[in-house]
């Protein structure tokens, strides 16, 4: 990514690197739509390369029904999006790293949705999340973005954590991490007394992702990012991801108590909070995320109802909701494109100068409002049957409130920027671009066009499905005539008390904006939490990192200690026996090496200590070279010629030493720490030599490696994996240490 | 403190050490060696050059920025496993396309390559740490004299 930026100096972007991305999730898209016939046939398409075999992790993917349609939404909104965002952001330099941002996006949010593997699920998973922040935080440079998109990351996260751990119980409980074999194996997981940690675990990682009470904060807040961003992410697809995985697992996780019991209450909550505040905003874009937020309630409670009735609802709604309300969000960033604001107060009038806009906003609206024939009254005429049929009093109740302060912003969308004297900070508003425009016109249309053709949604997206989560096709057919029954009423219900509820929108408004203040912030724990983890964080930090070099040394070298005598006290290994014999030579080697160690101990002149190791490293060479171990021998002599040369350098710099004081603690740790590894190393010298590896590696070295070394055989070649880990960290220590030494040089003194 | 004889003894002695270091990092396929060992005897040379004749001019000697010679090092470790990886399907699999033609026994390959870039790592790190150092060390001495 680096690279192609780079090749972009002035950080403009060709009309042709514009259209390239959009082009990408297009050709993505016909891809898809290749495979609907046989996957709408109910024969699902499979993928499986190896990853990691040893652990049975493999990267496989699978395309059903449900993972089907999410991504011919992924990739169709994703090539409106991109388009959108290459005219939103011409003129921006900014736009290649945005496209290229989105374009990674859209890939991990693809083998989110295929991924049949758990462990390749969560990697893409996360891949979402982290692309996530990087635009949420697009504008870096403003305090509140940076502030959204690190909410964004910590909140997703942490249910990603919660996720991991989910997967791997529920991969531990079925024995596979294929998600198919999970989904046809419930029994199993629901008679395992782990269920309720997996089910809780798994929950809690889509409520965050997906933004369920009491997660929810983030994703209004997450509005800090560009419109074309909030539109892709935020309405269509990564904000339903965690409403995937419900869905996905579903079968495996679903169906009980526990699960209902935690579902329809948070989804409930959500839905009915977030349409509350929805309509306490003026900003369109922020009102339009607190309905998404009750969209994503809605989907919640209803996968939590898990009634075959339920199912094709939530999956009816999920494609409904996808259409306009992406198509709203861009709606809204032509509105302040063209009139120079999308705050209703300020805007208004626009239709005679905006015709493009005020179409496209009316169709998505009106889908919203659940209007006939747009697709938007199907999918709410389903949610009514799945509530009324086994569900109780209450829950209708609650999908019937909700509906109805969504009818109220749906007009609020529709009539107030459009309606009434013209207004705008804009001198001259008028319709932007056309590639502005393509994006919400087609989904818009599509949202009529499916409306008015049902069974062909039903045939391609949400009968496939269905099938997916629920085993079974839909309970009844999609159609825009359902008959007089309880579902017909209730919409009449809705339709009546939202145009009540838009009457008084202006009331409503303002008495919640009063009562604003003296709620209590929902976010409070999480900004809590984080100025807690911080204090700790600075806490642990002042007690472990106080800059003093000897502590460090004293903590290495007591811990070291500690594990050496652990070893030798506890440990399996036996004690030394005799000692081999010993001749003049190592007596005088050894001799060597105390002299020095007194010297160093006893001079106070710091040269002189340095001379003095150095000659305690030699001595050590020496013996390398004695018992045969001419490399080793090599390497130490070169390495303790480079620390005289280093230490002298830094010396340099340092206060005379003058006389240290004598430290019994140090000495102790010294002491002891000396006598357990002479003692440690002799008592391996009195285990046999297990000579498996050095005749493995003596017979191969040079059949198979063509070198008769075998040390640098093993290095370069046997091992090669380690050293290449190896060298890569010298040349980061090299790096790190470069720099830091030049900002020392570079600092005002 | 420019040491006339250091400074005289250096100029004789770096062509010995490097030509020597290369070829203990050469032997290092059969005999004891290699770029680790090659790699800091090189080092040691430029350490002289530094002490000898100062900063610049062990800069000038080493001609590439330290920074560079370790990269390069680093780059050819994994272009060597990058060739055993698209050559014979395993990252860092030993490649010797010459090792069994016409019985020539050259031993050189992907192996060779590796160890190469490990000699360039710990010449490079080493010398700009070093060289690093001693900016620091002598940017403010000078003031302080």
């Amino acid at each position: 990514m680096v690279g192609l930026r780079a090749a972009m100096p002035d950080g403009s972007v060709s009309a042709f690197g514009r259209a390239l991305p959009a082009l990408a999730a297009a050709t993505g898209f016909a891809w898809f739509a290749g495979f609907v016939p046989q996957v709408a046939g109910g024969a699902p398409v499979e993928l499986v390369l190896p990853w990691v075999p040893a652990l049975g992790v493999e990267l496989a993917f699978r395309l059903d029904g449900l993972s089907l349609a999410f991504a011919l939404l992924i990739t169709g909104i994703g090539a409106l999006v991109l388009l959108y965002a290459a005219s939103y952001f011409r003129a921006d330099r900014r736009l290649g790293s945005l496209l290229l941002t989105l374009l990674a996006f859209a890939i991990a949010m693809l083998g989110l949705v295929t991924a049949d593997d758990a462990i390749t699920l969560f990697v893409f998973w996360e891949g979402t999340t982290i692309t996530s922040w990087l635009l949420v935080g697009f504008d870096h440079e403003r305090a509140a973005a940076r502030g959204a998109a690190l909410q964004a990351l910590l909140v997703t996260a942490a249910g990603g954590l919660a996720l991991l751990a989910g997967l791997i119980l529920l991969g531990g409980v079925v024995g596979s991490w294929r998600l198919s074999t999970m989904t046809a194996l419930g029994g199993v997981v629901q008679g395992s007394p782990l269920y309720p940690a997996i089910l809780v675990l798994i929950v809690g990682a889509a409520f965050a992702k997906s933004a369920q009470w009491p997660f929810h904060f983030w994703l209004p807040n997450a509005m800090a990012a560009p419109t074309p961003v909030s539109a892709y992410l935020h309405s269509a697809t990564m904000v339903k991801a965690g409403v995937y995985l419900l869905a996905r697992l579903s079968p495996a996780l679903g169906g009980t108590g526990l699960w209902s019991g935690l579902l329809v209450p948070a989804g409930a909550v959500t839905m009915l909070l977030a349409s509350v505040w929805a309509m306490r905003q003026t900003d369109l874009k922020l009102m339009l995320a607190w309905t998404t937020l009750m969209a994503l309630g809605l989907l919640t409670f209803l996968l939590g109802i898990g009634t075959p009735a339920a199912i094709t609802a939530a999956m009816g709604f999920l494609v409904v909701h996808a259409f306009y309300k992406a198509g709203l969000f861009l709606a809204v960033g032509m509105i302040e494109k063209g009139a120079g604001s999308r705050d209703y107060p300020a805007v208004g009038g626009l239709a005679r100068a905006m015709p493009v806009t005020t179409g496209a906003v009316a169709l998505a609206a009106l889908s919203m409002a659940g209007l006939p024939p747009f697709l938007g009254f199907i999918g709410k005429e389903l949610v009514y049957e799945a509530t009324t049929i086994g569900a109780t009093v209450a829950l209708t109740a609650a999908a019937l409130a909700a509906n109805a302060l969504m009818v109220a912003c749906a007009a609020m969308v529709a009539l107030r920027p459009f309606v009434g004297a013209r207004r705008s900070p804009k001198d001259t508003p008028a319709d932007p671009d056309a590639g502005l425009g393509a994006g919400p016109v087609v989904l818009g249309v599509l949202g009529l066009g499916f409306g008015l053709a049902p069974w062909l949604a039903e045939a391609w997206l949400v009968g496939p499905m269905t099938a997916a989560v629920a085993g079974a096709p839909p309970a009844g057919h999609l159609a825009l005539w359902h008959g007089v029954g309880p579902a017909l009423w209730l919409s009449l219900a809705t339709w009546g008390l939202g145009a009540l509820l838009y009457l008084g929108l202006d009331g409503i408004r303002d008495g919640l904006a009063t009562v604003e203040p003296r709620l209590p912030r929902t976010e409070g724990w999480y900004d809590r939490g984080l100025a807690g983890l911080l204090a700790l964080a600075a806490l642990v930090t002042g007690a472990v990192q106080n800059g003093r070099m000897t502590r460090y040394l004293r903590g290495t070298f007591l811990a070291f200690g500690l594990l050496v005598w652990g070893a030798l006290l506890v440990g399996t290994g036996g004690w030394p026996a005799t000692a081999s014999a010993i001749f003049p030579i190592d007596v005088a080697i050894v001799a060597m090496i105390l002299a020095s160690i007194a010297v160093v101990l006893r001079t106070r002149s710091r040269l002189t200590a340095i001379a003095a190791l150095g000659g305690v490293g030699s001595g050590i060479a020496f013996v390398f070279i004695l018992y045969g171990a001419i490399d080793v021998a090599m390497t130490q002599l070169f390495v303790e010629i480079l620390v005289v040369v280093f230490l002298a350098l830094a010396m340099v710099r340092l206060p005379a030493a003058g006389d240290l004081p004598f430290s019994p603690l140090n000495a102790l740790i010294a002491g002891g720490l000396g006598l357990g590894v002479a003692l440690a190393l002799l008592a391996v010298l009195a285990t046999p030599l297990d000579l498996r590896l050095t005749e493995f590696f003596e017979a191969t070295s040079y059949t198979q490696a063509h070198g008769r070394n075998v040390v640098n055989v093993i290095l370069v070649d046997f091992r090669g994996f380690d050293t290449l880990g190896e060298i890569s960290v010298i040349v980061i220590a090299a790096v790190a240490a470069v720099a830091v030494l030049r900002a020392k040089v570079r600092r005002p003194r | 403190m420019k040491s006339l004889i250091l400074s005289t003894a250096t100029r004789v002695l770096v062509p010995v050490i490097l030509t020597f270091s290369f070829l203990v990092f050469l032997r290092g396929h059969n005999a004891p060696g290699g770029g680790f060992i090659g790699g800091l005897l090189a080092a040691t040379a430029f350490a002289l050059v530094e002490k000898a004749d100062g900063l610049a001019a062990a800069r000038r000697a080493l001609r590439f920025r330290p920074e560079s010679i370790a990269a390069t090092g680093l780059g050819a470790a994994l272009a060597s496993g990058l060739w055993g990886g698209l050559g014979a399907g395993h990252f860092l699999k030993g490649m010797w396309p010459l090792y069994d033609r016409v019985g020539s026994h050259l031993p050189l390959g992907s192996i060779p390559l590796f160890d190469l870039g490990v000699y360039l790592v710990v010449l490079g790190a080493v010398t700009g740490i070093l060289f690093a150092f001693e900016a620091t060390v002598s940017a403010p001495q000078g003031e302080d004299d």
